[in-house]
């Protein structure tokens, strides 16, 4: 029933010596015209977690991909134990031995635990299935990791964290030699994290090699043994992690982009505006059952930061400044004149615009070019009938491409083969191309790499101080204080405090989050 | 190795390839039947033969499949392009029978012009039900396919109707320089919607609606208007299509003119390489497509298929064209060609 060793014979390890049980050498895989991996090589030893680092868009899905017999690979070598291998299918890598846990658990929510891991496998007595050896077989997979889940219950019934490490245990139940965590803890908070570690480490005594893949530098610190770091497709090396600061892996990871980080210290915080009549007001803006009656104002040139958790109702609000969704309270001002914003159109004749948190369901038009993508908004607002001429156009796709840094630099490659950072700069060029007074960004640097949210951030304040106003949306909230001139604290759905950010800290935020410090009145001298 | 793209590639990739190689090999099925199939003769100043029947007959499911590409690029479908065309007919041949002179110019063309525009009009409803009531493009289209039959036998108290204006006639079998006019009709639609689309942003912004409605939205695309628009143009275009094939027999019948047209039009489309998903459509593609169609009704006869089963022969040269267009097929038989799968070029070890 249980694989997998390779097919022809497993060649004997060497004990002494380390053998990678999984080489791969100058694999290159290119996509229409853009390469997405250029000659990289990649060793993985058993009993090792290796951390495979880098940038969005450096080539860490794809190598997955490759890996994992997703994408063909154009050139290079894969070996197994010493043998070639090429695979056709993600079936083929794992009857070689190579499981894959996805970041998004693919496990079938109504089924029980335990059939969720034996699932195709499932122990048969007189033709029908086993319950009980199922679930017995569970449960001591289960035990063995240390993960204490009844298998009988139903998958759905458990967070997304237990979730995971069932699907951990399903992948590591085929009895593999390579199993690969991609991005395993974006939705798992510390002890969650904890936990799937501890199962980490057992597997590494057993000899798994694991590959880790996770934006959390502090993570791979903690649980890594080696890393390979990938920058624009190709190699840039391999490193034991106890040999490398911190400092070091994020300049190889981003190489000369550092300097743009250096340089937005700088930028920060603009002046403290506020003064005159604002650009934009809202009185008692609100929405049944989304955001409660809400006032907010906001200046010329000021960057208002929004700080809430998920949930705070910090989206609702930006939507409904918006006009994404209708307010069914309330009123809402642009330049002294009374609004009611029945949808974005309206909003953006108004000369605001809005980047949404969801990025590839609400922003990114997949089959489009980069170009149409980033002028979508301009035309849609000149109507079909006044296409843009084409000097303009190509001027303007031009300069936002240099001036955000897009890459690959192509007006004409398809919107969906950019990676996530280089998405949200085309969209962010998208409304800065219709040239807005009030700017709202939701998450705009939500899941994109060191170097393209440097960018953005840097872009963000230098165009407050050419006099923009922003709405400023983060769940990071080291990211809201930096480039916030006046901070707005949400919880609940409605609004809960708002103060000047001078010298506001972190531990500020989150206590007025967590409800410990004095009301809205009382604050803000 | 990043090789430039040379001309061979670009062929090779070019995404009318397979739906101008199934026109091709079909026509060459024809010449081996009947090695005569390809003649075609000047006779009294016209061009006669079979490929000036097969692009006459075209143009009625070029002009629908027109309409549907755009439709299908919104995420749509229309499907009462049958039903709108049967009315198109009914009203224009009860017009020119009711008019004082049967046979005058005037009275075709004032015919011909009120039938377009109530089409427009139906089509418009379509997008109504669509656009602003938020019904399923399946639903809200399928109304009018049904209702459709039933206003135009209405219309023509149920029987079939028969003109005799030359004028109107003309549209079906007339000829303009040594072509003939239907087709005309035809091309000219299709490059007047070739330019309304790319020589405007309305294309883009089509594709748009069509790939990411609500991120077209948030960018301010009046996604409503759009797609309000591409039906009533769906609309017209199907009436123009009626009025060609009742110009054909110079009589309408409303429980069978324009019958299945529809669904000719979706392959049309489909075999040109638009996807039913919406998002990119091709209009040249739809016009091969639309050429493959009509070839196709002249093959069943020509190489002797019997009527029975000439539905039959049909599906399967349909589903053959298909599975050459779906990559995935094209891999599947190169794997069985081959032997092995992957690896382009995989380096010696």
């Amino acid at each position: 029933m249980t694989q997998m060793r390779t097919p022809a014979g497993t060649t004997s390890v060497p004990a002494a010596e380390p053998q990678p049980v999984i080489e791969m050498r100058d694999i290159s895989i290119t996509f229409g015209a853009v390469r997405a991996l250029d000659e990289v090589s990649v060793r993985l030893f058993p009993g090792e977690v290796h951390a495979l680092m880098g940038e969005n868009g450096a080539g860490k899905s794809t190598l997955i991909k490759a890996l994992t017999g997703v994408y063909a690979i154009d050139a290079g070598v894969v070996t197994i134990d010493g043998e070639r291998h090429e695979f056709s299918s993600p079936a083929a890598a794992q009857a070689a031995g190579i499981s894959t846990v996805y970041q998004e658990v693919n496990l079938v929510p109504n089924l029980t635990v335990a059939e969720n891991m034996l699932l195709g496998r499932e122990p048969r007595r007189f033709g029908s299935i086993d319950v009980r050896e199922m679930n017995r077989r569970a449960r001591r997979t289960l035990l063995h990791l240390g993960i204490d889940v009844d298998p009988r219950t139903v998958l759905d019934e458990h967070p997304i964290a237990v979730q995971q490490l069932v699907a951990i245990a399903r992948a590591v139940d085929v009895e593999a030699k390579v199993l690969i965590l991609d991005e395993p803890t974006s939705s798992l908070d510390a002890d969650e994290v904890e936990k799937l570690f501890t199962v980490m480490r057992r597997l590494r005594e057993e000899g798994v090699a694991i590959v880790f893949v996770s934006h959390f530098l502090d993570q791979v610190y903690e649980i890594a043994d080696r890393m390979t770091i990938l920058r624009n497709g190709r190699l840039v090396e391999e490193r034991m992690v106890a040999d490398t600061t911190q400092l070091e892996l994020v300049r190889l990871m981003i190489g000369r982009e550092l300097e743009v980080l250096d340089r937005l210290d700088r930028a920060a915080p603009t002046t403290g505006a506020g003064s005159g009549t604002p650009l934009l007001t809202a009185v008692g803006l609100g929405r049944k059952n989304t955001l409660e009656a809400t006032d907010l104002a906001l200046y010329e040139g000021e960057v208002v930061g929004i700080a809430g958790l998920l949930g705070s109702g910090r989206t609702e609000l930006a939507r409904l400044l918006f006009g994404a969704d209708t307010a069914d309270t309330g009123e809402l001002a642009v330049r002294s004149h009374t609004r009611r914003l029945r949808s974005p159109r309206h909003a953006i004749d108004r000369r605001i615009a809005f980047s949404s948190e969801d990025r590839k369901a609400e922003g990114v038009v997949g089959d489009l070019t980069v170009a149409d993508n980033m002028l979508l908004a301009l035309q849609a607002s000149r109507g079909w009938l006044r296409p843009i001429p084409q000097g303009t156009r190509a001027r303007l796709v031009k300069d936002y491409i240099e001036a955000l840094d897009i890459r690959p630099a192509d007006p004409t490659a398809l919107m969906r083969n950019l990676s996530g950072g280089n998405q949200q700069k085309v969209l962010l060029a998208r409304w800065l191309i219709t040239e807005p007074e009030i700017l709202i960004l939701d998450e705009p640097t939500r899941g994109i790499d060191i170097g393209a949210k440097a960018q953005i951030q840097a872009k963000v304040a230098e165009l407050a101080a050419q006099g923009l106003s922003v709405v400023f949306i983060s769940a990071e909230l080291e990211e809201v204080l930096r480039l916030s001139d006046r901070l707005v604290v949400m919880r609940d759905r409605r609004k809960i405090d708002e103060r000047t950010n001078d010298d506001v800290s972190v531990r500020d935020v989150l206590e007025i989050i967590a409800g410990e410090t004095r009301s809205e009145e009382d604050t803000h001298a | 190795m990043p090789e430039p793209t040379s001309l061979v590639q670009r062929v090779l990739r070019h995404q009318l390839l397979w739906p101008v190689l199934a026109l091709f090999v079909l026509l060459l099925v024809n010449v081996v039947a009947k090695p005569s199939f390809l003649d075609v003769r000047m006779q009294d100043g016209h061009l006669y033969g079979n490929l000036i029947d097969i692009v006459r007959n075209s143009a009625p499911v070029m002009l629908v499949a027109l309409g549907m590409t755009l439709v299908i690029a919104t995420r749509g479908i229309d499907l009462s392009v049958g039903a709108i065309a049967a009315i198109a007919a009914a009203v224009a041949c009860t017009r020119i029978i009711g008019a004082g002179d049967e046979a005058a110019l005037r009275t075709a063309v004032m015919a011909m012009t009120y039938a377009v525009v109530v089409c427009i009009v139906l089509g418009a409803w379509n997008g109504l039900l669509v656009s602003v009531l938020g019904i399923q493009p399946i639903i809200a289209t399928l109304i009018l396919m049904v209702a459709g039959r039933g206003i135009s036998m209405a219309i023509t108290d149920g029987q079939i109707t028969t003109v005799n204006n030359p004028w109107f006639s003309d549209l079906a079998s007339g000829f303009v320089l040594t072509l003939p006019l239907a087709f005309l009709v035809a091309v000219g639609m299709v490059l007047f919607t070739a330019l309304l689309t790319r020589r405007t942003a309305l294309g883009m912004l089509i594709e748009a609606v069509g790939i990411n409605p609500e991120a077209s939205r948030l960018a301010g695309v009046r996604a409503r208007t759009i797609i309000w628009t591409v039906y009533a143009f769906s609309g017209l275009c199907a009436g123009l299509a009626g009025l060609v094939i009742a110009a054909n027999t110079n009589s309408v019948n409303a429980n069978s003119l324009g019958l299945w047209i529809e669904l000719d039009a979706i392959l049309a489309v489909v075999i040109g390489g638009t996807s039913l998903m919406g998002g990119r459509f091709s209009l040249a593609g739809t016009f091969v497509g639309a050429l493959f169609i009509a070839t196709l009704a002249r093959t069943i006869p020509n190489i002797g298929i019997p009527s029975e089963v000439n539905y039959l022969f049909k599906a399967v040269v349909v589903i053959a064209v298909c599975l050459l267009q779906s990559p995935k097929a094209r891999a599947l038989l190169r794997v069985r060609r081959s032997g092995t799968p992957t690896l382009a070029n995989g380096a010696p070890a």
